[in-house]
């Protein structure tokens, strides 16, 4: 008997050159990276989920969140700005497959086009992720704390509509500044005043016979539940603090733990982004260089666009699980 | 690549409007909110499963024809496809499950988180 027989079929499985599922290696490797990130992302997804159901009868409402648009200053416009942010990534999304099939046909100059296209549609999504989370950051209407860390809004008791803290707050002429480190012991310092001290709010509520609170707790028919003025006035009497904007410890918009998650989830999708325009980039220049036209081959850009094209994937899954839902 | 590709263009404008129309009718429902669509069905607004049952159809489509699944062999696409649709389910079922516990905890606790 022979040591070393070989069959037709072992060579063509053992000689190199084989491709297991008809995929390249950098085709099925960055497949499995996606689906590591992908379960990566249904983890935060999922976390926001259990927060949500954790806190389910006082979650802020994402349509009183989100409701800016461009130029349209005090317009009530909820959804409109995510809605365009989303055509914009899947416009991208298509202009990156258009490459793709652009490079199959080994056509350079659509590719270069299409991979331009793509870049600026991501860097006009970047920019308008930009946008929201300065919105969100700066506050629009303002709320007072309470030592529980309960979030309190102001809204117009005949109407029900919010009351930003700067129509009906009192200058006091206080001249009290920023405490901070370096003027006192070193050890003792306080975050940056508010443009409204506690006090003035509290003044302007009782120069002001109209104003009442409404608290977190989601009304069974909708909305928020509101108190009257006797309430509002126990609220204030137990308010420690002014909040205005949203950062990780305090939110204006109601419990913390959405602004945390706003943060992190819409944030390590941005940084995705920002990452997959880095690496179209570079393609890019790859492509203007010829290097895929010597390769003979532009199964690079077909990588690159399949990573583009998740980013677009988890997006459509944020803006359910934080816009719409 | 051995196997010659045929121009995808058409199928990807489709795809394109498919997606666009699909997007616009969550935008649409999410601004109007209508009441009869308020209702609960298994624990959850039947306006909220409209919006997941239409962002899956969506992530059908973004990886069917956009990523390509649909002209890659079986073993490669349901590699890549069967561990995410047995895991993601799994996972959210058991969280969702703990949060509404959880839920159900602060709510009847002896413990006051208003103060």
């Amino acid at each position: 008997m022979e040591a070393t027989v070989t069959t037709g079929s072992e060579e063509k499985v053992w000689s190199g050159g084989n491709q297991p599922m008809g995929a390249s290696y950098g085709k099925m490797m960055i497949w499995f990276f996606i689906v590591s990130d992908a379960l990566t992302f249904s983890g935060f997804l999922a976390a926001y989920g259990f927060s949500r159901f954790k806190f389910i009868d006082s979650w802020p409402i994402a349509d009183e969140v989100f409701n800016h648009f461009p130029f349209l200053h005090g317009v009530d416009a909820p959804m409109y700005y995510v809605a365009l942010m989303t055509f914009i990534l899947i416009f991208s999304s298509v202009t990156m497959v258009l490459a793709v099939d652009a490079g199959h046909k080994m056509d350079k100059a659509k590719v270069t086009f299409y991979m331009l296209l793509t870049i600026i549609g991501g860097l006009i999504f970047l920019g308008s992720q930009a946008w929201e989370w300065k919105n969100f950051i700066k506050g629009q209407y303002g709320a007072i704390e309470t030592t529980s860390g309960r979030i309190f809004q102001f809204v117009d008791a005949s109407t029900g509509e919010r009351v930003a803290l700067s129509d009906f707050a009192v200058s006091l002429n206080e001249d009290r500044i920023t405490h901070s480190a370096n003027k006192g012991v070193w050890y003792e310092s306080e975050r940056p005043l508010t443009t409204f001290s506690l006090n003035e709010v509290i003044a302007g509520f009782e120069a002001n016979s109209n104003i009442v609170v409404r608290t977190e707790t989601n009304a069974a028919e909708g909305g928020k539940v509101i108190l009257d003025r006797q309430q509002t006035a126990e609220t204030l009497a137990k308010a420690t603090a002014v909040v205005e904007g949203a950062n990780l410890v305090h939110n204006e918009y109601g419990h913390p733990l959405f602004a945390n998650y706003f943060f992190f989830i819409t944030g390590f999708h941005g940084f995705h982004v920002f990452t997959g325009i880095c690496i179209n980039i570079l393609i890019f220049f790859n492509v203007i260089l010829g290097t895929y036209e010597r390769r003979n081959s532009y199964e690079m850009v077909e990588k690159v666009g399949l990573y583009w094209h998740f980013v677009d994937l988890v997006w459509v899954f944020v803006f359910t699980f934080f816009y719409l839902v | 690549m051995a196997h010659v590709h045929e121009s995808n263009t058409k199928r990807i404008w489709n795809v394109f409007i498919i997606l666009s129309v699909i997007t616009l009718v969550e935008v649409v429902l999410g601004i109007i909110r209508p009441a009869s669509l308020e209702a609960h069905v298994l624990g959850m607004k039947i306006l909220n499963w409209i919006f997941i049952i239409l962002t899956v159809i969506k992530a059908y489509y973004i990886a069917w024809a956009f990523m390509h699944l649909e002209g890659e062999k079986g073993s490669m696409r349901w590699s890549v496809v069967l561990p995410l649709i047995i895991l993601i389910p799994y996972l959210i079922f058991i969280i969702l499950v703990e949060g509404d516990y959880t839920h159900e905890v602060l709510k009847h606790g002896f413990q006051s988180w208003d103060f």
